[in-house]
């Protein structure tokens, strides 16, 4: 009994931090897609993010989430600020195991699980404002979100609240993580606008090309590596023989579904503009993963397949009707995370018979329009008090220097005043 | 003494090189350009949106020459840097009124 403890926190803790370097895959995938001028402040911002989002969640997120009342809608607000003070004192002992009182791995291994994945939805955040965005607005906009916006919705789900209860099924979180984070991507960049020569006079969509395929080619190889504890982590437990069976079918599936994925937007993109575009195929793989996120346990290698190949499918037409709507997403990440995100939700039915539709777009309806609307509501306070976005000048300087006030690739410099 | 100065295609660089080498000149100066000429640019895509890429990259070779080699060395980059494509790039020749090698003080063609 005791290594069972033993085992399944440290598989939860390793999946952690697999989770945990997901934070890096996101930072050099946007730092790839970005121009050059933007890449420090984007990586700046990409470690500032995780690293307030562990503070928040921490402060207040852990408790909100997972000490509020079973089946409710509304968190306990009295339970904040305990986590925090908590040693090895508070965890399980071995009487407590033994008498079948304890959990089944520590607390702490639990609060470090669930951290890495607040830190990714905020990442998913910082993609799409990419460019234009003030670094501190941004910041500010993390402290709420990490904070309260994300772990309040999560309670609903994973922290037993009455979306839990309904019965609407998110096992790893295309919905709880990847969508709540595109809906609050959206709503930034409702406010904050296109980037300055995204689209024409006439409507017309310009390229903004990324300046480094490379790292972005990287960062999205270290997101599907992430995944496998992401989804694999989420299984919580893998000291049972059904328990380990089910976490090497998640893996297999994860897996399969970005290999889905990326193969059709291979296609796709060859059909619809010629060329294999690996932007696009970068962003095939990563739609797949969120696609098998809902459900990654259950589906066939094949049906894992085939839920990565239609989340692939989506994510181009996805990313072309967002430009066409003039919302400019410079890394795609509304579309990768909140269309298909949506898509791996209604996909849970297809192979979980306890999952229905309706509950599936209750949860869709909720999540979303609770993200999207305390989101907007932020945004616009912090529009109010400093202002969203870099002057004009600014962005054409690149954010790097106004934010950040030093260049990714200095040249021709001297350390003399 | 004569400055030959060649915009070439940059995957021609090497053969170029090679045929200077061949015919006895010393040193060259090499630089990555961009421009266009009568070849003009051509279009890239990206997620879907076509750019325009303006200014084509090329390769601009500098060389050195005393005045009796300048015809054995157009000839030289004329035909090794020849593919019969658009595009091949241009070879400008100035006169130059003095040479001097920084490390010896020598000047005229001896320093070239």
């Amino acid at each position: 009994m005791e290594v069972k403890y033993a085992l399944d926190t440290f598989y939860l803790l390793m999946s952690g931090a697999l989770v945990m370097i997901m934070a890096l895959g996101f930072a050099m995938l946007e730092a790839g897609l970005v121009r050059a001028k933007n890449t420090t402040e984007i990586l700046t911002k990409n470690v500032s993010l995780y690293a307030l989002a562990c503070i928040m969640y921490m402060l207040v997120g852990y408790d909100l989430m997972y000490s509020s009342p079973e089946g409710g809608f509304i968190p306990n607000f009295g339970s904040m600020f305990s986590f925090m003070f908590n040693t090895t004192g508070v965890d399980h002992t071995v009487e407590a195991l033994k008498a079948g009182t304890a959990g089944t791995y520590a607390k702490s291994a639990d609060f470090f699980f669930q951290v890495v994945f607040v830190a990714t939805a905020m990442s998913i955040v910082s993609g799409a404002v990419a460019e234009r965005m003030k670094l501190w607005a941004f910041l500010a906009f993390a402290v709420v979100m990490t904070g309260f916006i994300y772990p309040i919705q999560g309670y609903w789900k994973w922290g037993s609240g009455f979306l839990n209860t309904l019965g609407f099924a998110d096992f790893a979180g295309s919905g709880v993580v990847h969508m709540a984070g595109a809906a609050a991507a959206l709503a930034g960049v409702l406010l904050l606008g296109a980037r300055k020569g995204k689209y024409g006079k006439d409507g017309q969509v310009l390229a903004i090309p990324g300046a480094n395929l490379p790292l972005a080619t990287l960062g999205t190889m270290i997101l599907w590596f992430g995944w496998f504890g992401f989804n694999g982590g989420s299984q919580l437990i893998v000291s049972t023989v059904g328990d380990a069976n089910a976490v090497a079918m998640i893996f297999v599936n994860t897996n399969m579904a970005a290999a889905g994925g990326l193969v059709a937007t291979t296609i796709i993109s060859r059909l619809l503009f010629g060329k294999a575009d690996l932007t696009m195929i970068l962003n095939g793989a990563l739609a797949g993963l969120v696609a098998i996120t809902a459900e990654p346990s259950t589906p066939s290698a094949l049906s894992a397949t085939l839920i990565g190949f239609a989340g692939g499918s989506l994510v181009i037409f996805s990313i072309l009707a967002f430009d066409k709507l003039k919302l400019d997403d410079p890394v795609g990440a509304i579309s990768v995370h909140g269309v298909v995100g949506m898509w791996g939700l209604l996909a849970v039915p297809f192979t979980n018979s306890s999952a229905t539709f309706v509950n599936q777009l209750i949860g869709i309806v909720v999540i979303f329009s609770w993200v999207f609307i305390t989101s907007l509501i932020t945004w616009f306070v912090i529009k109010l008090v400093m202002g969203l976005r870099i002057s004009a000048e600014e962005e054409y300087e690149g954010a790097d220097l106004s934010e950040c006030g030093m260049e990714a690739y200095p040249e021709f410099t001297n350390t003399t005043k | 003494m004569k400055m030959v100065t060649a915009i070439i295609k940059p995957f021609k660089l090497d053969d170029v090189r090679e045929a200077l080498s061949d015919i006895g000149i010393q040193g060259i100066t090499v630089t990555e350009v961009k421009g266009f000429g009568r070849q003009k640019g051509h279009t890239e895509l990206y997620r879907g949106a076509e750019y325009v890429v303006d200014f084509l990259p090329k390769v601009k070779i500098e060389v050195a020459i005393a005045d009796d080699l300048l015809d054995q060395t157009l000839d030289a980059i004329s035909k090794s840097a020849n593919t019969g494509k658009i595009g091949d790039g241009k070879i400008f020749v100035f006169g130059i009124d003095q040479v001097i090698r920084i490390r010896t003080g020598e000047s005229g063609e001896d320093a070239l």
